[in-house]
């Protein structure tokens, strides 16, 4: 009996063999390199290089800023890809185009440029000096920072699943009694949840590993504001590359398990709608 | 269908935009590659520097361009790389072709050194240590001094808000934190009392940014601060930059900072082009280059250029590396900028 290939799009084996193959030379190679030369520490050394009072307090930093920046881009980002999908208004398509800007803009670029708007000299950090804030040079400057280069994440992650929606479904539920936010709650938010959560994760985890733009609005005071891939640059400066090394490798280890948690969430939720 | 013809004449038109747009700028870059046309080969020579030459190098480029031409009939073009010192030295270290290196501190081409990269008795091979220029560190402060800042201990005061590199990101700050030192160690003749000197010292620091240039741009453009601890060439060019908006203001001791530069001998040696490299290193003695340094507020080394520049350069008691109280780079950076070395002490316990 000849057996026949059961795909319907041919090349499945060739456009494998690329894909794992560009996986594992662009992805795994370089992560490989990066666990085995953490490997040749050693524990004792690598555990001291780790857990340092600074160390530990840029850890604390950088998670923290993440955390409050993918927070905000997440509820920013739901409203924004509402309003882009559910709304029509002139200079729309516009809007939708500048939301991609962040991703192009070099992040020394955006750094620089936040930090000088941003502080207390500045357009709009002038504007909150009253209320005793101050964003550049502090804790704060470093969530902007990472609200910017962040943004166009979850717009994009919830765009096309808002876009898909089926409206006769809400109307009905409306026709039935239910309320607003019966309808938000059960209907609308089930939908775009899994987007939700992979979003805040995207958001999460390069906000961790972003140096470019922090660095000019950090003000990289010690225990403070200083964030753990700044401390990386500091070993590679002192050309310590397996102090460096220890440290790049935590944070991997801290957005590998996050990214686990977050995408055995988000299946989870894909499963569970059906 | 009329409207959907137009479509595809508009996205034609766009990408031909586009493609006309790319050749148009790889024409430009052939034509800035090759400046002048005509007999001769042209010699391409790569300078790995650090953040604050940019200027500098620059003018002398242009400079040796004619002279080399004038020496030896050969042109050549130089390219300049800037960025922290560190990391400069890294990506020689990791393969970059840098003909010649001139960073910050002699460290950097140690380490490069250590790689094999060149011979051990680098910086017996120019005079002055390999230094051709030096500078200093001083106080830059906003116009009028509010804070009343003369001298190193005007910085401990409670209301002074300190901008300055941070020595861990940035080579050439090491420079700034060793100035603090200097004077502290030759005021109280202490170890432990300069510990507590820096120490207060760098608790009155608001922004600690990477890299020099950052610093300067957090003081002058963004208005932190009141001063700007920095490098003499540095405060100068800001001052060139910003007339009347700022005052340098030199203290009675600070430190010799001597930038250092080395040819970088397996590399040249792999492009053929030791003659031309150790030319323009030698050549940076010169009068003529010399005065370019003085120009771009780097103390020349020469002693009549520093003469006929002495107005520019207010004369002060300069501590070198080699000092008793440092006792050479060696064991300077192991007892300071090492990890737990002294500059994380005085971090410690936030």
């Amino acid at each position: 009996m000849q057996q026949t290939s059961k795909r319907l799009i041919p090349g499945y084996y060739f456009s494998l063999v690329i894909t794992l193959l560009g996986v594992s030379l662009i992805v795994l190679l370089p992560f490989a390199a990066l666990v085995i030369s953490g490997w040749q520490v050693g524990a004792q050394q690598f555990w001291q290089e780790a857990t340092n009072s600074r160390v530990l307090a840029s850890y604390l930093v950088s998670i923290k800023g993440a955390l409050v920046a993918a927070i905000i881009n997440t509820g920013f980002g739901l409203l924004l890809a509402w309003v882009l999908t559910q709304y029509e208004f002139p200079g729309k398509w516009l809007l939708d185009s500048l939301l991609d800007l962040p991703f192009a803009l070099p992040t020394a670029v955006a750094g620089i440029a936040l930090a000088y708007l941003f502080s207390d000299q500045g357009w709009l950090g002038r504007l909150v000096v009253p209320l005793g804030w101050k964003i550049s040079y502090t804790f704060n400057g470093i969530v902007i920072a990472m609200i910017f280069v962040t943004l166009p994440f979850v717009v994009r992650e919830i765009q096309p699943v808002l876009e898909q929606l089926d409206f006769s479904v809400q109307e009905a539920a409306y026709t039935l009694g239910g309320g607003t936010s019966t309808i938000l709650r059960r209907l609308v938010l089930p939908e775009i949840l899994p987007a939700l959560v992979s979003g805040f994760g995207l958001v999460f985890a390069r906000c961790l590993g972003e140096y470019g733009s922090i660095v000019f609005i950090a003000g990289n005071q010690p225990y403070h504001t200083e964030i753990t891939p700044l401390l990386i640059m500091f070993k590679l400066e002192a050309h310590d590359y397996s102090g460096a090394t220890v440290l790049a490798l935590v944070m991997l280890l801290f957005s590998f398990t996050f990214s686990f948690i977050i995408h055995s969430w988000q299946r989870w939720l894909l499963q569970r709608k059906g | 269908m009329y409207w959907q013809k137009s479509k595809w004449w508009w996205r034609l038109g766009i990408g031909l935009l586009l493609l006309g747009a790319y050749i148009g700028l790889y024409q430009l870059r052939l034509a800035q590659a090759a400046p002048t046309s005509g007999s001769g080969a042209t010699v391409t020579l790569t300078n790995v520097s650090y953040d604050s030459t940019r200027e500098f190098y620059q003018a002398y480029n242009q400079n040796f361009q004619k002279y080399w031409q004038r020496k030896s009939g050969e042109k050549v073009a130089v390219a300049i790389s800037n960025g922290g010192s560190g990391k400069q030295a890294n990506t020689v270290i990791e393969g970059n072709q840098a003909d010649v290196v001139t960073l910050a501190l002699a460290p950097d081409i140690t380490s490069i050194q250590q790689a094999g990269l060149l011979k051990a008795n680098w910086q017996q091979r120019y005079p002055d240590n390999a230094a051709p220029y030096t500078s200093t560190v001083v106080f830059l402060v906003r116009k009028g001094n509010p804070q009343q800042i003369r001298d190193w201990p005007d910085l401990l005061k409670p209301a002074v808000n300190i901008v300055t590199p941070n020595p861990k990101t940035s080579g050439g700050a090491r420079w700034n934190y060793l100035a603090a030192w200097a004077y502290a160690s030759k005021k109280y003749h202490s170890t432990e009392k300069a510990r507590q000197f820096v120490r207060k010292l760098y608790q009155n620091v608001t922004v600690l940014d990477s890299g020099s240039r950052d610093a300067t741009t957090t003081f002058a453009e963004n208005g932190q601060g009141n001063v700007l601890l920095t490098w003499e060439n540095e405060a100068k060019l800001v001052c060139q930059q910003h007339p009347g908006e700022y005052e340098i203001i030199t203290p009675s001791i600070s430190i010799k900072a001597e930038p250092s530069v080395a040819v970088v001998d397996s590399v040249v040696a792999q492009r053929n082009t030791a003659t031309v490299a150790q030319a323009y290193i030698q050549h940076l003695y010169s009068v003529k280059a010399q005065k370019i340094a003085a120009q771009n507020f780097y103390r020349p080394t020469n002693q009549k250029v520093a003469q006929a520049y002495r107005k520019e350069f207010p004369a002060l008691q300069l501590v070198t590396i080699n000092d008793p109280l440092f006792g050479g780079w060696a064991k300077v950076q192991k007892q300071h900028f090492a990890n737990g070395g002294i500059f994380d002490q005085i971090y410690g316990g936030g």
